[in-house]
Formats: C-alpha cells, sequence, structure tokens
C-alpha cells in the first residue's frame, strides 16, 4: 500500500471501509510524519497525540462492530487555533490565551468528532486571525513547504502548511478577509469560503463578527467539499447561521470533475484581473482560464467598480469589529493577567496585560478600530465604510445577471520572502486585494490551483452567490481535471 | 499633513486600555498614520443616498424555543480564569480604600462606567 499520508482524504477514506489499513495506523502515520517534519515546517502549535489516537481507536470499534459510519470517518483533520477545542489548548495564535484550554468544543469542532474524524492538533496562525504571512503569530511564523524561507499564507497559514507537507489530508481555516483562500494559493492547495452564515462561528474566537466564516482546506476539490458537507449547516448556537439546508457541495465536486463545463458563464471581473498583481500570477492565471474555456465554458467580462474600494472598506470595518470584540480581554475571565500586585487598579491591570498580552498587529487593529468608531469619525470612517460595503454588494448581484460565477487570481503575489512585508503593515494588507470583496458581500468563494509562478503556486479564484457553494465546487474541480493538482518538493 | 498625531494615538491607547510604551507610541503613530490615510480613500464615494450594510445576512429577531439545556458547571467556568477565590473571579481592587464598603449584593451607587 502506498504511503497513507500522500493519499487524499477519499483514498484514506476507502483504505479504512475496506480494512486495508486501521484509522489508528492512519493516524500513527501522520503523527509519525508530523514528528519528521514539523520541527522545520511549524504548522502546529499543539499535536494531541493521545487525543487522535483515543478517537481513531473508538471509530476503529464502531468501523468493527458493524456501525454505519460517515464518509470521513477514521481520516485525520488538523484545526486551526482560532476553533475552542475541550479540554485541548487554544490560543488564537496570541499571548493573551497561552495556556487556555476551552470548557466547550466550537459546533465546527463537534461536527468534526460527531463525524468520526480524527482531530490531530491546532495549527498555527497570525495572532487573532489578523495577518497574511503567521508571521504575526507569538509563536512564530510558518515555513511555505514549497520553500521554507517564504510565508504560507495567514491568516491559516499553519493549516495550508500541514495539508502541503503531508501532516495532514484534511484541514479547517477561518477566513475574514482571506485567511483560507490565500493560504491555499500559495501552498499549491484548496481553500474554501463558504456563504458567511453557512458554517457556524459558535466557539470560533471573534475577530470581525460580520465577516468570520469558519471553512475546509485540503489537497483536492472534492476533498474539500466533504469535509465543507461535514462542518456546514444551520446551527441554533449561531444567531446569524442561515437556517438552510449546506447547498449539495459533493455532488457539485464530482459533477464538476468530469470536466464538462458546457453552458456555464464565468465573469472575468475586470478590476481583479489586472491592477496591483504579478505579471507572472497574472500568466498563470490567463493559462487557466483558456483551460476553463476548453471546458466549455463561456467567459464574460464583468465590472465591479467599487471594488477599488473594498479594501479601504475591509481595514475600517474589521479593526471596527475587532476593537469591540477584543474588548473581552480584559484579564479576568480566561487567559493573561498582568500587574496584579494589590497596588495596581483594576483598570491599570486591564491596561497591563492587554499590552502584554497582545501583540503589535493586534494593537494597531484595536487602536484603528477605536479611531474609526469614536464620535466625530464615525460617519466619515465607519459610516462610510458600510455604504461601501452596499456598493459592493450591489457590484456582484450585478455582476451575477450576466455570470454564473465570478474568477480572478486568488492573490496579486506567490508566497513571499519572510521579513518582506513586516515593516509597512498596509503593504502586508494588500496580500488581500482580491479575496477581501467576497467577505464584504457574504458569498462563497474557493482557491484551486492552477499553476506555478517562478516555481511557485498560483490559485484560481472563484466566487459564487450566496448559498450557491455548489458552483464554485463545480468549477473548482472541473479545473482541477483540466490542470491537476500541486507537488510540493520532497521537504 | 499627518491623519493623526501621536497625542491622539496616546488617546486611542488609553480607550483601548493598551499600556503602550513611548517606543511603541512613536511606530504606531506613524504607521496608523498610513494607513488611515489608505483607508480615508472610501470618502470618495459619492453615497449620501446608500444604505449601509452592517451585515450580509438579512436575519432579523432570531428567536428559539426557550428550553433549559446544561450550560458550563461552576469550575468548567472558572477553569480559565487567571484568579478566582470562593467560586468567583477574582477581580483586582475597583474601590479606592477611602471610600465607604457598599451594602452587600450591590455595588457603589456611582459605579456605572467606572468599572
Amino acid at each position: 500500500m502506498t504511503d497513507v499520508t500522500r493519499m487524499t482524504a477519499t483514498e484514506i477514506a476507502a483504505v479504512l471501509a475496506s480494512g486495508e489499513a486501521s484509522a489508528v495506523e492512519v493516524t500513527q502515520a501522520h503523527l509519525d510524519r508530523i514528528a519528521a517534519v514539523d520541527e522545520r515546517v511549524h504548522a502546529f502549535l499543539h499535536v494531541d497525540t493521545e487525543g487522535a489516537l483515543e478517537s481513531a481507536r473508538a471509530v476503529d470499534a464502531r468501523r468493527a462492530a458493524g456501525e454505519e459510519l460517515g464518509p470521513l470517518a477514521g481520516v485525520p483533520v488538523a484545526v486551526k487555533d482560532v476553533l475552542t477545542t475541550k479540554g485541548v489548548p487554544t490560543t488564537v495564535g496570541s499571548k493573551i490565551l497561552e495556556n487556555w484550554r476551552p470548557p466547550y468544543d466550537s459546533t465546527v469542532v463537534q461536527r468534526l468528532r460527531a463525524a468520526g474524524t480524527v482531530m490531530l492538533g491546532k495549527t498555527n496562525m497570525d495572532e487573532f486571525a489578523m495577518g497574511s504571512s503567521t508571521e504575526y503569530s507569538a509563536y512564530g511564523p510558518t515555513g511555505n513547504p514549497w520553500d521554507l524561507g517564504r510565508i504560507p499564507g495567514g491568516s491559516g497559514g499553519g493549516s495550508a502548511a500541514a495539508l502541503a507537507a503531508y501532516e495532514a489530508p484534511l484541514a479547517i481555516g477561518s477566513d475574514t478577509g482571506g485567511s483560507i483562500r490565500q493560504p491555499g494559493a500559495v501552498t499549491g492547495t484548496v481553500g474554501a469560503k463558504p456563504t458567511y452564515g453557512g458554517t457556524s462561528r459558535y466557539g470560533l474566537v471573534a475577530f470581525s463578527s460580520s465577516l468570520d466564516t469558519p471553512g475546509p482546506c485540503a489537497r483536492n476539490v472534492l476533498d474539500a467539499a466533504l469535509l465543507h458537507e461535514v462542518i456546514g449547516g444551520h446551527d441554533p448556537r449561531d444567531s446569524t447561521s442561515i437556517p438552510l439546508p449546506v447547498p449539495d457541495v459533493v455532488a457539485a465536486a464530482r459533477a464538476g470533475a468530469n470536466g464538462d463545463l458546457t453552458g456555464v458563464r464565468l465573469g472575468l471581473v475586470t478590476e481583479l484581473s489586472g491592477e496591483g498583481a504579478e505579471p507572472g500570477v497574472l500568466a498563470v492565471f490567463r493559462e487557466a482560464v483558456d483551460a476553463l474555456t476548453k471546458l466549455g465554458a463561456e467567459v464574460v467580462e464583468v465590472s465591479c467598480p467599487h471594488f477599488q474600494y473594498a479594501l479601504p472598506a475591509y481595514y475600517l470595518i474589521a479593526p471596527s469589529e475587532c476593537s469591540s470584540n477584543l474588548a473581552r480581554f480584559d484579564g479576568v475571565r480566561f487567559g493573561l493577567r498582568v500587574g496584579d500586585d494589590g497596588v495596581h487598579s483594576l483598570e491599570e491591570v486591564m491596561s497591563l496585560t492587554r499590552d502584554a498580552g497582545f501583540g503589535p498587529e493586534v494593537k494597531r487593529r484595536i487602536m484603528l478600530g477605536t479611531y474609526a468608531l469614536s464620535s466625530g469619525y464615525y460617519d466619515a470612517y465607519y459610516g462610510q465604510a458600510q455604504k461601501v460595503r452596499t456598493l459592493i454588494t450591489q457590484d456582484f448581484t450585478n455582476a451575477f445577471e450576466r455570470a454564473d460565477v465570478l474568477i480572478s487570481p486568488t492573490t496579486p503575489l506567490v508566497a513571499f520572502p519572510f521579513g518582506s512585508r513586516t515593516a509597512d503593515p498596509y503593504q502586508m494588507y494588500l496580500a488581500d486585494l482580491f479575496t477581501i470583496p467576497t467577505n464584504l458581500y457574504g458569498g462563497p468563494a474557493i482557491s484551486v490551483p492552477c499553476g506555478l509562478s517562478e516555481g511557485l503556486p498560483v490559485g484560481l479564484q472563484i466566487m459564487a452567490p450566496t448559498m450557491a457553494d455548489d458552483r464554485m465546487y463545480r468549477v473548482g474541480a472541473a479545473l482541477e481535471s483540466a490542470v491537476g493538482t500541486l507537488t510540493p518538493p520532497e521537504l | 499633513m499627518s491623519a493623526i498625531s501621536r497625542e491622539e494615538v496616546a488617546h486611542l491607547a488609553r480607550l483601548s486600555r493598551l499600556a503602550v510604551t513611548d517606543e511603541e507610541l512613536e511606530t504606531f503613530a506613524g504607521q496608523l498614520d498610513v494607513i488611515l490615510q489608505a483607508v480615508a480613500r472610501v470618502g470618495e464615494v459619492a453615497a449620501a443616498d446608500v444604505p449601509p450594510t452592517s451585515h450580509s445576512v438579512p436575519l432579523t429577531n432570531v428567536l428559539r424555543e426557550d428550553v433549559v439545556v446544561p450550560g458550563l458547571t461552576r469550575a468548567e467556568a472558572l477553569s480559565g480564569a487567571p484568579d478566582s477565590e470562593e467560586d468567583r473571579f477574582r477581580v483586582p481592587r475597583i474601590l479606592d480604600e477611602d471610600e465607604p464598603p457598599s451594602p452587600r449584593g450591590e455595588g457603589p451607587a456611582d459605579s456605572e462606567g467606572k468599572a
């Protein structure tokens, strides 16, 4: 049998079902791989060896007892450290939650457990999911398996790198401005942001509540769809959860794999396919568009004139919500407390705790949000950004009258070297130029590998209308059937 | 012209309960200035008659059955606290020592906005 760590989740599920391998064997193989390479990759903040093997033994016992199991039962999964895991450390990449062991599971993790998947551990991320490189993690950056001197994207760089390094076949991320798709693009893996409200935020440590969306990461489109189906769907514990069934993403991924896109209209977004992107990225993107055309798709050019204001609007809305959400880290109910010596007042203890516990990017965004929400500036900044959000939504609605899905490069750049963008925070923000519009609109989008530029992966982004997540899986699987998946160099 | 002064950043840090050092203040003032000048572009859009969007999901008044479900135990709720005492979160002193103690179970009359 081939090395199970090189298999897709679908292949692993098949060998588990046929009895060729046990869940314990599959889990141990991945734990061994983590032990062999993660010192260099640093995809994981915590490896839950005992918990993983225990889950695997439980699945094997259920299978031996003849129980009917879900399609991903026994398949290992890595979880971004932004989701609470009962009794398992959850740091959000921050010192302020170092050693925090939540007393409850997030809904996404509950559903992963109910489906019989095996959680290997928690993956690295930019602190509080704010960043595009993992360089803002308080625990050090993750290396990109394609070149360990380069960033794996962010904030969910740990999840994407775990996939590309064959440490896990599946992973969970969260996407507020591109934190699933951009890491997917630069590591040559698949990352899907579901429709906002299509996956539950319960137990997802909040950054920007009107944008945060947990979602699946995998090495191919079908695996991502299978994981999406497991974690998606209505959750009464999240009041913004959409009370509708999960779109049939698995059937769509299977249908797309036959490589026929006859009658599908792809909207090429003018504003996302020129300015700001590297020539190498654009060249690979255009070849992929040609490949999609050969599969029968019709390409129409669409203009979304307000997309140029998406990045500014996002960097007012997200920090505003963050400044409010992160007020809960006050050194009282969980996490770090600094300066509680009987002399400092409560307010001083809070200020000392937050200054010691938060890193620079988190502080910048808290202050930026506080500014944008303050009286006198509210109308010009936050209020105006909310109006821009309306206009961007209208751009999407208009574009979807002419196209079934919209396409663009996922990121303007391939993976950049460590340290090349940390000096100027705004340069880091530009990494999310193409992913942010979707978050403001709330629809789904997926990044699928489409080729290499200078030996590094390029992703193609497919954006679909709200609750039409199935469409992006169909087109994504078709693209994959034409261009294949990418294989990183051996570590 | 800068969009934000060092004094304004110091004020924001106080509002945000961030005890930043002078050195941090210097760095943040420069960086926030660059960011604010960039995001101020939202003002270029004439949007007098455009309604704001706070949220992409048009749900209002999401209700559920008023049914008792198990919650966290007291020990679980306190399990992550930096300090606890007698089954409660222990917080640093809020009142000055010369303030009269409040009656048991009630906060001081002027407590609103203080803690």
